[in-house]
């Protein structure tokens, strides 16, 4: 049996893994799992991934979640390119501490102006407050800088001449955003050539095509428009207490 | 020139590359960088880490931060016992998952009770209504329910029989609530006894002397707190304050 990945292509850690499955030619069977129909919460995900998140992994038996856990089994059980993965002790430990940094910085900054700016005007009743998504962006433009200077600094990529790990992971998240009309890499040049090539050593084909979904505002409202009103109330809960 | 370690023994992620790092017999200079007094925002230690925050590691020209990182890189470069980060593909992807998790997790929880129960009084001479405590430790609960089925299952440790680097990640975490007084401990057996084999494993010395100063935070009720941390952390704490 193959490698089953369980994807939603809206999120961020989940095109990650698709994006580097796809990439390295890694045979899985794509399993959709709908966050707008709440197909996380189904008793079948529960048992590929009791926190009910995607993405999540089935290999066999073996069962994996967290975006970063996956692409490292991914790249050690089939092998892939060194660069992904440097085995050079200090590049590696650079790729780590990428990987590390994200989870409260450009991951947690990024997905804020995405919800407050995409989703929140989907789902609830009234909008918030100017100010959230100022005080967000703010928040995602000072972590960007750090991103500049501490990670990218003079480099093509974050470990220096070839693609890693880190710089799919950084490109998935500042998608985000973008996918809400703000977009961070204009009046960035440095950042946006540093997009360029990684959308190139990716393939531009494939990071199209995982992108779709995300880059089509009218999709997703179409798909916000029909959600199940349990699941929406839901929703609409949690980005009230996330978004405080 | 040597390893040198940039540690604080009162932040979660120093205690753990220092236990690590002593359990293993990995010869290091420690660095003090004190947070209470502002040093991780002297010149001299931006050089080491531009982010302002410990751990941070300088070996030769090599700097480095993140105590994940960190600890990845000390246990390949000392070739640390195979427990620690396990060379079994599914273990190790254990280790990792765990690491990813506790992030947005434990980490994120954990800490807000010592800002509810130490900090933000001592910085801003001001309390939190209990209810804020009271949510904190709800979204720790909810946290601590899920380490417990999702990573702690029945198994002596998280990933099966032998300490690894994600115990030690969650236990010096767990151990900034229990010394505000948030015993997380006390009604969870189950993690009570996880933590004691985690002690074991790290010895009872090493884990004591670690977590000294941690647990003696309440007498720090009178310390000179440097401006520039007061300044740093207003926006943070008025945050909190909401
Ligand atoms: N740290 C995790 C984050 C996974 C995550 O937050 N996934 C989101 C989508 S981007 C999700 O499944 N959300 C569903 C929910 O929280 O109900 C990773 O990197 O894999
Ligand atoms: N993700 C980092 C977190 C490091 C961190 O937040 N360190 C805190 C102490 S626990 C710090 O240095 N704070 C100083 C400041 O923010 O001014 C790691 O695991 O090393």
């Amino acid at each position: 049996m193959v490698v089953e990945l369980y994807l939603d292509l809206l999120s961020q850690p989940c095109r990650a893994v698709y994006i580097f499955a796809k990439k390295n030619n890694i045979p899985f069977e794509f399993k959709d799992v709908v966050l707008f129909k709440g197909q996380h919460m189904s008793e079948e995900f529960g048992k590929v991934n009791p926190l009910r998140k995607v993405p999540a992994l089935k290999d066999e038996a073996f069962t994996l979640a967290e975006n970063t856990a996956i692409l490292l089994y991914l790249s050690r059980k089939f092998n892939t390119p060194d660069h992904w993965y440097p085995s050079d002790g200090q590049k590696r430990a650079k790729v780590d501490e990428y990987l590390s940094w994200q989870h409260t910085a450009i991951r947690a900054q990024g997905s804020k102006v995405f919800l407050i700016k995409a989703l929140v005007p989907l789902l609830m009743d009234k909008p918030f407050p100017p100010e959230k998504l100022e005080g967000a962006i703010e928040e995602l433009n000072s972590t960007l800088k750090q991103f500049e200077e501490k990670f990218l600094q003079g480099k093509l990529f974050i470990v220096g001449n070839e693609i890693s790990l880190a710089d799919l992971v950084a490109l998935v998240e500042l998608m985000q955003p973008v996918g809400a009309g703000y977009d961070v890499f204009e009046g960035s040049p440095k950042l946006a050539e540093w997009r360029h090539r990684v959308e190139e050593a990716i393939g531009k084909e494939l990071f199209q095509q995982a992108h779709e979904a995300i880059l089509n505002v009218k999709d997703m409202a179409a798909a916000a428009a029909q959600l199940d009103p349990q699941l929406k109330e839901k929703l609409k809960q949690l980005l009230q207490k996330n978004l405080k | 020139m040597g390893l040198e370690l940039y540690l604080d023994l009162l932040s979660q992620p120093c205690r753990a590359v220092y236990i690590f790092a002593k359990k293993n017999r990995i010869p290091f200079e420690f660095k003090h960088v004190e947070l209470f007094k502002g040093q991780q925002f002297t010149e001299e230690f931006k050089k080491v880490n531009m982010l302002k925050k410990v751990p941070a590691l300088k070996d030769g020209p090599f700097l480095l931060a993140e105590s994940t990182a960190i600890l990845l890189y000390l246990s390949r470069k000392y070739n640390t016992p195979d427990h620690w980060y396990p060379s079994d593909i599914e273990a190790r992807a254990r280790v990792d998952e765990y690491l990813s998790w506790h992030h947005t997790n434990i980490r994120a929880n954990a800490p807000k009770t010592m800002w509810i129960k130490v900090l933000i009084p001592l910085l801003t001479g001001q309390s939190l209504p209990p209810e804020k405590l009271q949510e904190v430790m709800e979204g720790l609960a909810t946290s601590l329910k899920q380490f417990e089925e999702k990573f702690l299952q029945d198994k002596p440790f998280i990933v099966g029989s032998e300490i690894s680097l994600a115990d030690l990640v969650a236990i010096v975490e767990l151990m900034q609530p229990v010394a505000v007084g948030c015993d997380v401990f006390e009604d969870r057996p189950k993690l009570a006894e996880w933590r004691n084999r985690v002690e074991e494993a790290v010895g009872e010395e090493l884990f004591q002397q670690a977590h000294e100063l941690i647990l003696n935070i309440k007498e720090l009720s009178n310390i000179q707190v440097d401006p520039r941390l007061k300044e740093q952390l207003t926006p943070v704490l008025l945050k909190m304050l909401k």
